[in-house]
């Protein structure tokens, strides 16, 4: 027998995003079926490297980080749990003048929210992290950011959300997706049937399928980071740490466990990701340079996921461009744990009242899809 | 059998030099890589070189068999390219990963023979990472490999055919066993005896060190419930119930094993097909009767894709390494035909007796009942079977890697290796399912921990 299931708002994905939609809509009244192919939290969103950062991200982000910031400081209230979140503030250190320049540049473009970045140099990041080893001439300290434990914090949001009623459905993958003109109608197997007014789209970085089923196709790419966590070590390092221009980031989790990101890896199969040996050396190689005190440290355990990238590297946040009723959470390139929350909230926002205070123009669906032949930049 | 056909074989005991032996004989020159220094693996591992004790000393009734692994191996040194010291931690795109003297470096195959072998399939009782506790295996390789015993007065427990072959060795070696507790009763060991009967060979060694160990007065306790070891900084005795109520022995030394567990991970990282097997109560990587894994090119030989002993995986050895010389388009000798019919026959007389082993030796099922609350489950992480529990409870988490995800547990340097028997023995406890159910955790590099410096970084062209 096909379990039917009528509610006013399905979403597909139990990922950060989807789950804190489901936490929000469920706080605002809507009754919320969630469909999960695997567990809530168990992809990127559940194994990303933990980062809760806003700086470094786009201005056209701010505005909607600094509401996930907000977010972030109640989680215990939210979700029944810290999750490890620290705001410990989070080092971006440059490693020329020129790089130390756009740091600058950074810090004055995005003053107004409320980041209070700090410029650091060469020298007193010498005093105050005589850990770091890599020569940096100087650096941007926002105290405010921080880092947390993914493995804990996206399930929790999925659990409060399960906790307020929302019907949480694991191991249940979509198989078809129709607006049948009144209402969508969703089917997983021939076990459930969900009907619902509205729809989140929260897939990750599968939800470029979603977009073209319902005819706005995104030029969307996955990633694979490259993961690694060390045996637990007596603590030195009580910030997350960032290099401008990318390449490697490093944060020491309260259990004494070094964590650390960099490069790419490869895609095993659809759903799966893994480390690439060459990435996997490289990773090492920068973390000793940037942290020479690990040099005798072990790996214990290296990991990767699956994340979507659009061209110009903004997610897509927003209604559909050719069904009412769909709204689209998806595409962080890399930077979704920290803005999750908020882009949750956001979605529950447009359920609502078709508004949010949270100025989200920049991520609209029809940048890719207005054009017959959208030329993108890299 | 072309000469682009390059085979590696993973594990240097009685699996992997029979497996070498039988590739070298059909005119392949295998890589032989092993984790430890000298040939002979777990069961016929070698002293130092500069140890000189003699094989029966050492080996007792197996020293025949030690001997002719020993000496097959260093006959084929010649023939095969053989790296001690060696460990495979990861593998990728028809390479594998090694970690030697602190480098890495890769090793490229074409085909694989797996026999990775097993460590001891570990049960935590309250005490247990008190100093002075050891798996069994662990005790005997003390004995086999530094010549010493883990304490003067030593109490051997858990159950499974190694627990009495050890504590024969230990007394024969001058230990003093102070007690044999075998959480398998009598009445286990006579109902398997028709199936046991398979190997009567076998069987009569055993016989002969439950006698002789009964003739020499160790004290042997069947159908026990370990309670709990004594001591703050060092064991001083241990604990446990029977019939007769609680009872205490004192020890200097514990040695603790319920048989074997295969070392899967590779298997698991070369995306082998697992299955659960019932009679092991594990689940284990897919093979065929004469070895292929699921993965094209890929063999398991031995311990290390589910236990059938020392002999057993010498036949194993050799039939994966047949079955790899016909699939690569060699022509076996009509000897070595016959040989693999009579291989494959020994084989299913194994499995046979492996049934009235397991029935003999039961995998104490209601071990995870009585683990109280403050239990350490995990060492690495110091997770309590309590911490397990009530996660399992606080998140409704019904599945390993969840329960991994929330709790740490398997989150350590051993990442599951030695806690995870047990915390999925307490998982599926409290959450009323089978250990089927709550599935396996996923293997993952490295297959042991890495140092971070596996070569120098390039010069920076900086000063620090």
């Amino acid at each position: 027998m096909t379990e039917q299931r009528a509610c006013d708002v399905a979403i597909i994905g139990g990922g950060i995003v989807g789950a804190s939609a489901a936490l929000a809509l469920r706080r605002m009244g809507f009754s919320v079926t969630l469909l999960e192919r695997d567990r809530c939290g168990s992809r990127s969103s559940g194994v990303n490297y933990g980062g809760v950062r806003r700086q470094g991200r786009p201005l056209s982000q701010l505005a909607l980080s600094q509401r996930a910031h907000e977010i972030w400081g109640r989680l215990p209230e939210l979700i029944g749990t810290d999750g490890e979140y620290l705001r410990s503030g989070h080092l971006k250190i440059a490693r020329s003048e020129a790089d130390l320049a756009a740091l600058e540049a950074y810090r004055e473009r995005s003053r107004g929210f409320g980041m209070g970045l700090q410029m650091l140099s060469a020298d007193m990041l010498r005093q105050h992290y005589p850990w770091l080893g890599a020569r940096a001439v100087g650096g941007s300290f926002c105290p405010e950011d921080g880092h947390a434990n993914p493995r804990l914090v996206s399930p929790a949001f999925a659990r409060a959300a399960l906790e307020m009623g929302a019907n949480i459905r694991e191991q249940t993958r979509v198989d078809s997706m129709v607006h049948d003109g009144r209402q969508f109608v969703l089917s997983s197997g021939t076990a459930l049937q969900v009907r619902s007014t509205f729809l989140l789209n929260c897939a990750g970085a599968w939800a470029g399928a979603v977009a073209a089923h319902f005819g706005e196709a995104v030029p969307m790419v996955s990633s694979h980071p490259v993961m690694a966590v060390t045996e637990p070590l007596p603590m030195f390092m009580n910030l997350s740490l960032g290099v401008e221009g990318g390449g490697i980031y490093a944060r020491q989790a309260p259990r004494g466990n070094c964590v650390i990101g960099g490069s790419q890896g490869y895609a095993l199969d659809e759903d799966r990701a893994r480390p690439s040996r060459e990435a996997l050396s490289l990773v090492l190689q920068r973390t000793v340079e940037l942290l020479p005190r690990l040099r005798h440290g072990h790996i214990i355990r290296s990991w990767s996921g699956t994340e979507g990238y659009l061209p110009d590297r903004e997610p897509v946040v927003g209604p559909s461009s050719t069904t009412p009723g769909l709204f689209h959470g998806f595409g962080f390139a890399g930077a979704g744990f920290q803005i999750g929350p908020a882009v949750g909230e956001v979605l529950a926002d447009l359920v609502q009242g078709g508004t949010t205070r949270t100025p989200i123009a920049a991520f609209s669906i029809t940048r890719f899809t207005q054009y017959a032949n959208p030329v993108f930049r890299r | 059998m072309t000469a682009l056909t390059k085979v590696v074989i993973v594990g240097a005991g009685p699996a992997g030099v029979r497996a070498a032996q039988m590739l070298v004989r059909n005119g392949l020159r295998p890589t032989v890589l092993d984790e430890a220094s000298r040939w002979g693996g777990q069961i016929y591992r070698q002293p130092p070189l500069n140890f000189e004790r003699s094989k029966k000393t050492l080996y007792g009734f197996d020293a025949a068999r030690a001997e002719s692994i020993h000496s097959t191996m260093n006959g084929l040194l010649a023939h095969v390219d053989y790296q001690p010291d060696t460990l495979v931690w990861n593998a990728e795109g028809g390479q594998l990963d090694v970690l030697r003297q602190g480098q890495t470096a890769t090793v490229p195959y074409t085909h694989l023979i797996l026999a990775t072998g097993a460590t001891d399939r570990v049960l935590p009782l309250p005490g247990w990472t008190v100093p002075g506790v050891f798996s069994l295996g662990g005790s005997q390789v003390a004995l086999k490999f530094q010549g010493c015993a883990i304490g003067q007065r030593v109490v051997l427990m858990g159950t499974g055919p190694l627990l009495y072959l050890i504590a024969y060795q230990y007394a024969k070696a001058g230990a003093v066993v102070a007690a044999m507790l075998d959480t398998a009763k009598l009445t286990d060991q006579i109902v398997a005896l028709p199936a046991m009967l398979q190997q009567p060979t076998v069987l009569a060694k055993g016989l002969y060190y439950v006698g002789w160990l009964h003739s020499h007065g160790v004290p042997l306790h069947s159908g026990v419930q370990p309670v709990r070891v004594l001591g703050e900084s060092r064991v001083s005795g241990v604990v446990w119930r029977d019939g007769q109520g609680e009872q205490t022995v004192a020890c200097d030394a514990i040695g603790i094993g319920y048989g074997l567990r295969s070392e899967t991970q590779l298997a698991d990282i070369l995306g082998c097909r697992f299955y659960f097997d019932d009679l092991q109560r594990c689940w284990l990587p897919e093979r065929d009767d004469v070895g292929r894994a699921s993965v094209s090119g890929l063999y398991l030989a031995g311990d290390g894709a589910g236990i059938l002993g020392a002999d057993a995986a010498e036949w194993a050895g050799e039939r994966a390494a047949l079955a790899l010389v016909a699939d690569t388009g060699g022509r076996l000798a009509p000897k070595d035909s016959a040989r693999a019919l009579m291989l494959d026959a020994k084989l299913a007389q194994s499995r046979r007796f492996r049934i009235g082993l397991e029935r003999a030796f039961p995998f104490p099922v209601h071990w995870a009942a009585q683990a109280p609350d403050d239990l350490v489950i995990c060492r690495c992480e110091e997770i309590t079977a309590g911490d397990l529990r009530r996660t399992a409870q606080a998140t409704g988490t019904v599945e390993m890697n969840r329960l991994k995800a929330l709790s740490r547990v398997g989150m350590g340097r051993c990442q599951g290796r030695i806690c995870g028997v047990a915390a999925a023995e307490i998982l599926a406890h409290c959450t009323g399912q089978t250990i089927q159910a709550v599935g396996r955790l996923r293997g993952q590099a490295p297959v042991k921990p890495i140092p971070f410096t596996v070569s120098e970084p390039p010069a920076l062209g900086e000063s620090p």
